[in-house]
C-alpha cells in the first residue's frame, strides 16, 4: 500500500502586490489599446518618451511605465497618470521606434475610461 | 390657361423643398447659442444684410473665389448658379408681359413656352420686349448647357480641369446630379419640340424647333417633354435636401450668419452644421489635401464634411487631418473645415479628463524682465534655435528672461486640436498668471504653434505677443542688432501654424533678405505644403507622415539652395529628419551673420527708440 | 596574362581582398579615394576587445600587399561600366583602368551627429563623437574645449542607429562594445575622471566581448544605466546636462558631464549608393548593398563579375570584415574558374 499524506501547509504564498499575477490580470484594457493604436507593439522601453516628457518635470507620470503596465494588466491607479499628459507631443518626435505616443494616450485614456464597463 | 396636370411634379417638389428648408432653418436658427442669437439680431439691425448680400452674388452666383482658384471650373458652376437665378428672375419678368403684369404662380414663368407661344416677333427682333426676352432666355439656357458640357467632361476627364480627382457621389447626390443634368436639356428640348408646332420660339429654340419637325413627330413630343422637364425638376427638388445641393440655400444662409460675426465654435453646434451642409462638394478641397500622399483620400475635407452630416463618422477621419489649413484656403464657401475637425475631436474625446492640478505650485518671481522669451516644448528638441535667440537677446541690450530655461508648461495648443479645450483652459490659466506676473511687456516664442494660441487665445493684456521671426525683423530695423549678408542661396518654408494659422508670409522673408538670397519654391505662402509633423493629426503612423515629409521636401529642396530655412522647431526637426541638406531656423540665419554691436551703438538704438 | 581584379576602395576589406587575390594568381588594381590607404582603420587608436593598436593592423595589411596590387591613390571613383564582358572603371580627373572582375569594398560612412540636435553636436562645446574620441586618444589627451581635463564623461549608445526619426531604423553592431572599449580607454588616460554609459541595450555579441564588458564594470568602475538620451542642455558653466530615464529604477534622471560622446553608428556611403544605382545593383531599406544569398554567397551580387566585400554590405567589425575579405576573394577565384571550365 503506497503511503499518502495530507499536504502541510505553512502559508507560503507570494504577497499580492510584490509579483505581476501576469494570468490573474484582465488584460481588457491591454486587448482594447492594442487595437486602437497597434504600434504599442515596437514599444523597446527605451525610455526616451519619459525623459523628454514635459508633464515627466512636474509628476512621476512615465509613458514607458504606462505602456508596461497597460501590457502586463496592471491598471490600477492608471487613469489618474494618464491625465497628466499635456499632449505636448516630443515624446512622438523622439520616440525611435516610430510609436504614435499621442494616439496611443488618448487611446489608453479613453479605453480606461471605458473599456472598464 | 395658366395651369397643366404636368406642372405638379414641379409644383409639387418646389412647395415639399420649400417646407423642409423652412422646418430644416428655423430648427437651425432656434438652436444657436445665446450669443449667437444675440449676434444675429443685431446683424439684421446694423445693416451687416448689405455686405452679406454682396458676397452672396459674388460668391454664390458668380464663383468668384472658385474663379481665381480654377477658371474652367469656376465658369462651369457659375454657369449653373447665375444662369438658372436668370432664367427665374428673366422669366419671370417675360412671364408679365402676357399675363398683364400680375404676379404669377411659379410654374407659369419656368414653363411658359408651353402657355404662350408668341409668333407676334421674329427671334432676333431685339428692339422689342418681347423679342429681347426671347433672346435673353435662349441666351442663358445655351449659357447653362456650356457648363453642363464642361461638366459632365470633367466628370470623364477631370485631368482636363486641372483636378487629379473628382468627388466619389453618394446614392442621394447620384439622383440629385442626374435629375440636374436632365433638367435643361429636356427645357431646351421641351421648348424647341413646341417651337417646331407653334412657332414662338427664341434664336436656339426656334432653329432647333424647326430642324427637329423636319423628321420627327414634335406634335406628338412636345406634351411628354414638359412633363419629362417638370419631373426632373421635381426630382431635383425633394432630392436637394439630402444631397450635396442643399449647399445651394445653406450657403446663404451662412454667409449671412457669417457676415453677423457667428462662427463654429469649440463645440459642435447648429452653425457647425450650417457649415457642413453649406459644403457643395466641389472637391477642390479634395486635390490639396496631402491626406492623398499617405492613401487616406477618405479625410479629405469633403469626404469627412459628408461622413458629419450623414452621421457616419469613423473615428479616424476626425482624427486624421493635419490642421493645415490647404482647404479652407481654396474652399469656394470659405467653410471653417479645421474648427469643424477640432469640434468633432471634442466630441470623440468628451469623456477624457486631463487634469493639471500640479501645475498649481508655481509662481513667478518679480523680474525686471521687459522680454520674455518662449521656446516652447519642441524648442528644447532643438538647442541651436535657443542658443541662437539666447545670443541674439544678449547682443541686442534686450532686458530679457529665457521663461522656459528651468521648464516649462506646455501652451495648450495641441490640447486644443485635440478637442480638449477645457483641458487647455488650465494650462492656458497658468501660463497667462506666470506671464501677467512676471511684468515682461513683449512675449516673443520661437515656436509658431505657441505663437498662435498665445496670440489668439490668451488674454494678456499689456503684453505684446510676436513670433520670433516678427521679433529678430524688429531688432533688425531698430539697429538694435546688426547683421551681414553673405551670398549663400536659402528656400523659406512657411510654417502651416505661421503662414496660413496666423497671416505672417512677409517678416520672415524681408528679415531672412537682408541675409541671404533667397529663392522661392513652386508651392509657398499660402500655398505652402505642410511638413508632415504636426501635432494636429492624431492618427497618422511614422510612415505616413515620412511620405508627407518627403514631397515638400521635393518641392522645397527642387532649386537646390543651400540652406533650407523654416520658422518652426517641429518643421525644422522633421525636415533635418529627412534630408542630407542643411536646415536651419531663421533664428539661426540670424544669429551666424550677427555683428557684435558697441555699447555706444546700443544706446543710441535705444535713444532713438 | 592572369585575370586583372579592381578593387575599388582601400580599407581594411580593399587591403585584404587585394593580398588574398595577389596570392591566388590574380593582378589587382586597388583604388583608393584618399591619399593613403586603411579607410577608417587609420583613425582607430586601440581595437576591441583587447585594445590592440590600430596601426598594427594596418601596417600587417599593407605591408601584405605585393606588386601584384597595383595602389592608386587619391581617386575617386565615379563610374564603374560594363564593356564587352569586362569592366571598366573610371574617376573624376579622367583616370580609367580595365579589369575582368570587379570587387566593391567601399565601406561605411559614419552618421552625421548633428542630424540629432537634441544632443547637441556642433552646438554644445563639449559634445563630440566616438570618432573624434579615437582622434583624441591618438594624440594622447583628452581635453574639454577650454583646454582642462573632464571630470566625468558620458557615453550615448545608438546615435543615428535603432533611430527611425534619424532614418536607420537598424543597430549598427559594433557600437556597443566601441562604448566600453573607449570608457576603458577613458579610465586609462584620466583615472579619475567618472564614466557613464547611457544604453537601450549591452550588445556584446562577439568573443571576449562579454568579458570585456564585465572588465568594464569590475576593474574600471565604469557606470552602466539603462536609459536613451532624449535631450541634453548645457549650463551657464558649459557642463552638459542630460535628460535620460533610469528605466531600471523607473525614474527620470538628471546628472551633468564635462563630455558627452555620441556612438555614432554606421551608415552606406554617397558613394555605394550612387554607384549602386547606376548599376542597378539591389539595396535594402538600410541602403547597404544586397548580396545574391546572405549565407550560401554573400560576396556575389547579381552582376556577374561584381563581387562584394567588408561593411558596404552591412556593419561589421574588423575581424568579420577582414574575413569577409577573404571569401570574396575565394568567391572571385571560384567565378573564373566555373567560367573557364564551361568555355
Amino acid at each position: 500500500m503506497a503511503g499518502t499524506v495530507e499536504k502541510v501547509r505553512f502559508g507560503f504564498s507570494v504577497n499580492k502586490d510584490r509579483q505581476i499575477d501576469y494570468d490573474a490580470n484582465l488584460k481588457d484594457i491591454a486587448d482594447i489599446v492594442l487595437k486602437a493604436e497597434p504600434t504599442i507593439n515596437l514599444c523597446i522601453s527605451c525610455g526616451t518618451c519619459a525623459s523628454t516628457c514635459t508633464a515627466g518635470q512636474f509628476t512621476d507620470f512615465s509613458l514607458r511605465k504606462m505602456i508596461l503596465l497597460v501590457r502586463r494588466g496592471e491598471t490600477k491607479g492608471l487613469e489618474n497618470e494618464i491625465s497628466k499628459c499635456m499632449l505636448c507631443g516630443k515624446c512622438q518626435l523622439a520616440c525611435p521606434r516610430g510609436v504614435s505616443t499621442r494616439n496611443l494616450i488618448l487611446q489608453i485614456h479613453k479605453a480606461l475610461k471605458t473599456g472598464a464597463l | 390657361m395658366t395651369f397643366n396636370i404636368f406642372v405638379i411634379p414641379f409644383f409639387g417638389g418646389l412647395l415639399f423643398l420649400l417646407a423642409v428648408l423652412f422646418v430644416r432653418f428655423t430648427a437651425w436658427l432656434a438652436t444657436l447659442d445665446k450669443s449667437g442669437r444675440k449676434k444675429l439680431g443685431h446683424g439684421l439691425l446694423n445693416g451687416q444684410v448689405f455686405p452679406a448680400t454682396w458676397e452672396v452674388f459674388m460668391e454664390s452666383l458668380l464663383h468668384r473665389r472658385m474663379f481665381r482658384q480654377n477658371k474652367l471650373l469656376g465658369y462651369m458652376h457659375m454657369s449653373f448658379a447665375f444662369g438658372w437665378l436668370l432664367l427665374i428672375v428673366l422669366g419671370n419678368l417675360e412671364s408679365r408681359i402676357y399675363s398683364g403684369g400680375h404676379i404669377n404662380p411659379p410654374y407659369y414663368p419656368i414653363f411658359l413656352k408651353f402657355f404662350v407661344h408668341d409668333k407676334r416677333t421674329l427671334p432676333f427682333e431685339l428692339y422689342t420686349l418681347p423679342g429681347f426676352f426671347r433672346f435673353i432666355m435662349d441666351f442663358v439656357l445655351l449659357f447653362i448647357l456650356s457648363g453642363l458640357v464642361l461638366a459632365l467632361i470633367k466628370r470623364a476627364r477631370s485631368k482636363w480641369f486641372g483636378m487629379k480627382r473628382t468627388t466619389q457621389h453618394s446614392k442621394f447626390d447620384k439622383w440629385a446630379i442626374t435629375s440636374l443634368w436632365f433638367i435643361f436639356p429636356l427645357r431646351l428640348l421641351a421648348e424647341s419640340f413646341t417651337a417646331g408646332v407653334y412657332q414662338g420660339g427664341g434664336f436656339l429654340t426656334n432653329t432647333l424647333g424647326t430642324f427637329f419637325a423636319a423628321f420627327l413627330p414634335v406634335e406628338y413630343l412636345y406634351y411628354p417633354a414638359w412633363w419629362a422637364y417638370s419631373t426632373a425638376l421635381g426630382v431635383f427638388f425633394v432630392t436637394l435636401p439630402w444631397s450635396r445641393y442643399m449647399h445651394i440655400p445653406t450657403e446663404v444662409l451662412l454667409i449671412y450668419l457669417r457676415h453677423f460675426g457667428i462662427k463654429t465654435g469649440k463645440k459642435p453646434d447648429s452653425f457647425s452644421e450650417i457649415e457642413i451642409y453649406s459644403c457643395p462638394r466641389c472637391g477642390v478641397c479634395i486635390d490639396v489635401c496631402q491626406m492623398n500622399d499617405a492613401h487616406r483620400t477618405n479625410s479629405t475635407p469633403a469626404y469627412f464634411l459628408r461622413s458629419l452630416r450623414y452621421g457616419t463618422p469613423d473615428n479616424d477621419q476626425n482624427a486624421n487631418c493635419m490642421l493645415c489649413g490647404r482647404c479652407h484656403e481654396v474652399c469656394p464657401v470659405q467653410i471653417d473645415t479645421l474648427a469643424i475637425r477640432v469640434a468633432a475631436r471634442y466630441d470623440d474625446n468628451k469623456l477624457l479628463a486631463p487634469s493639471f492640478k500640479y501645475l498649481d505650485r508655481f509662481e513667478p518671481a518679480d523680474s525686471a524682465a521687459d522680454v520674455l522669451y518662449f521656446a516652447g516644448c519642441m524648442g528644447h528638441l532643438t538647442p541651436a534655435v535657443k542658443k541662437a535667440m539666447l545670443k541674439i537677446l544678449a547682443a541686442s541690450g534686450e532686458k530679457f528672461s529665457f521663461m522656459d530655461e528651468d521648464g516649462s508648461v506646455c501652451c495648450g495648443r495641441p490640447l486644443l486640436m485635440a478637442g480638449l479645450h477645457e483641458a487647455a483652459a488650465e494650462l492656458i490659466q497658468k501660463n497667462t498668471h506666470l506671464i501677467i506676473n512676471s511684468g515682461a511687456k513683449t512675449f516673443v516664442t520661437s515656436c509658431p504653434i505657441c505663437y498662435k494660441v498665445f496670440n489668439e487665445e490668451y488674454k494678456l493684456p499689456g503684453v505684446e505677443v510676436l513670433h520670433h521671426s516678427q521679433y529678430l525683423l524688429r531688432l533688425v530695423e531698430s539697429g538694435k542688432i546688426k547683421v551681414n549678408s553673405t551670398g549663400i542661396t536659402a528656400v523659406y518654408h512657411d510654417p502651416c501654424e505661421l503662414g496660413r494659422g496666423s497671416k505672417i508670409y512677409d517678416e520672415p522673408r524681408t528679415l531672412l533678405g537682408q541675409l541671404v538670397t533667397l529663392n522661392k519654391a513652386e508651392q509657398e505662402r499660402e500655398n505652402s505644403l505642410c511638413c508632415g509633423g504636426s501635432v494636429g493629426d492624431l492618427s497618422m503612423n511614422h510612415s505616413e507622415r515620412t511620405v508627407i515629409r518627403d514631397e515638400a521636401l521635393k518641392v522645397l529642396l527642387a532649386s537646390q539652395p543651400d540652406i533650407l530655412v523654416t520658422a518652426c522647431p517641429l518643421c525644422k526637426k522633421t525636415f533635418d529628419n529627412g534630408t542630407e541638406a542643411v536646415v536651419m531656423d531663421i533664428a539661426e540665419v540670424v544669429s551666424e551673420r550677427l555683428q557684435p554691436v558697441t555699447k555706444k551703438e546700443l544706446v543710441t538704438a535705444e535713444l532713438a527708440g | 596574362m592572369s585575370r586583372k581584379i579592381a578593387v575599388i576602395g582601400g580599407g581594411a576589406a580593399g587591403l585584404e581582398a587585394s593580398s588574398a587575390l595577389a596570392s591566388l594568381g590574380f593582378r589587382v588594381v586597388l583604388v583608393e579615394k584618399e591619399d593613403e590607404t586603411g579607410g577608417h582603420i587609420k583613425n582607430w587608436h586601440a581595437l576591441f576587445p583587447n585594445r590592440r593598436p590600430g596601426t598594427e593592423v594596418l601596417q600587417a595589411l599593407r605591408s601584405k600587399l605585393s606588386k601584384e596590387v597595383e595602389l592608386f591613390s587619391g581617386k575617386t571613383v565615379t563610374e564603374i561600366k560594363q564593356v564587352q564582358g569586362r569592366f571598366e572603371v573610371g574617376s573624376a580627373d579622367g583616370w580609367k583602368a580595365e579589369a575582368d572582375a570587379v570587387l566593391l569594398t567601399t565601406g561605411f560612412s559614419l552618421f552625421n551627429a548633428s542630424k540629432k540636435e537634441e544632443y547637441g553636436y556642433g552646438i554644445y562645446d563639449n559634445v563630440i563623437t566616438s570618432a573624434d574620441l579615437e582622434s583624441a586618444f591618438s594624440a594622447g589627451k583628452i581635453t574639454m574645449k577650454n583646454g582642462e581635463q573632464p571630470k566625468r564623461i558620458g557615453f550615448v549608445h545608438c546615435v543615428g542607429s535603432r533611430d527611425e526619426k534619424a532614418g536607420n531604423i537598424y543597430c549598427s553592431k559594433v557600437c556597443c562594445v566601441t562604448a566600453v572599449k573607449q570608457a576603458i580607454e577613458v579610465k586609462q588616460f584620466l583615472p579619475e575622471c567618472e564614466v557613464f554609459c547611457f544604453y537601450m541595450d549591452m550588445r556584446m555579441f562577439g568573443r571576449h566581448y562579454e568579458e570585456l564588458y564585465k572588465e568594464a564594470q569590475e576593474k574600471y568602475y565604469i557606470q552602466f544605466i539603462r536609459g536613451r538620451l532624449s535631450e541634453s542642455t548645457e549650463d551657464h558653466t558649459g557642463k552638459i546636462i542630460l535628460k535620460v530615464e533610469d528605466t531600471l529604477l523607473g525614474k527620470p534622471l538628471k546628472i551633468g558631464v564635462d563630455m558627452l560622446v555620441l556612438m555614432v553608428g554606421m551608415e552606406s556611403p554617397d558613394i555605394t549608393r550612387k554607384l549602386g544605382s547606376e548599376l542597378g545593383l539591389l539595396n535594402d531599406s538600410d541602403r547597404f548593398l544586397v548580396s545574391a544569398d546572405q549565407h550560401i554567397s554573400a560576396n556575389v551580387s547579381e552582376i556577374p563579375g561584381l563581387f562584394f566585400a567588408g561593411t558596404c554590405t552591412g556593419p561589421k567589425n574588423i575581424a568579420d570584415t577582414l574575413a569577409d575579405a577573404r571569401s570574396a576573394a575565394l568567391a572571385i577565384a571560384g567565378y573564373f574558374e566555373n567560367n573557364s571550365n564551361r568555355s
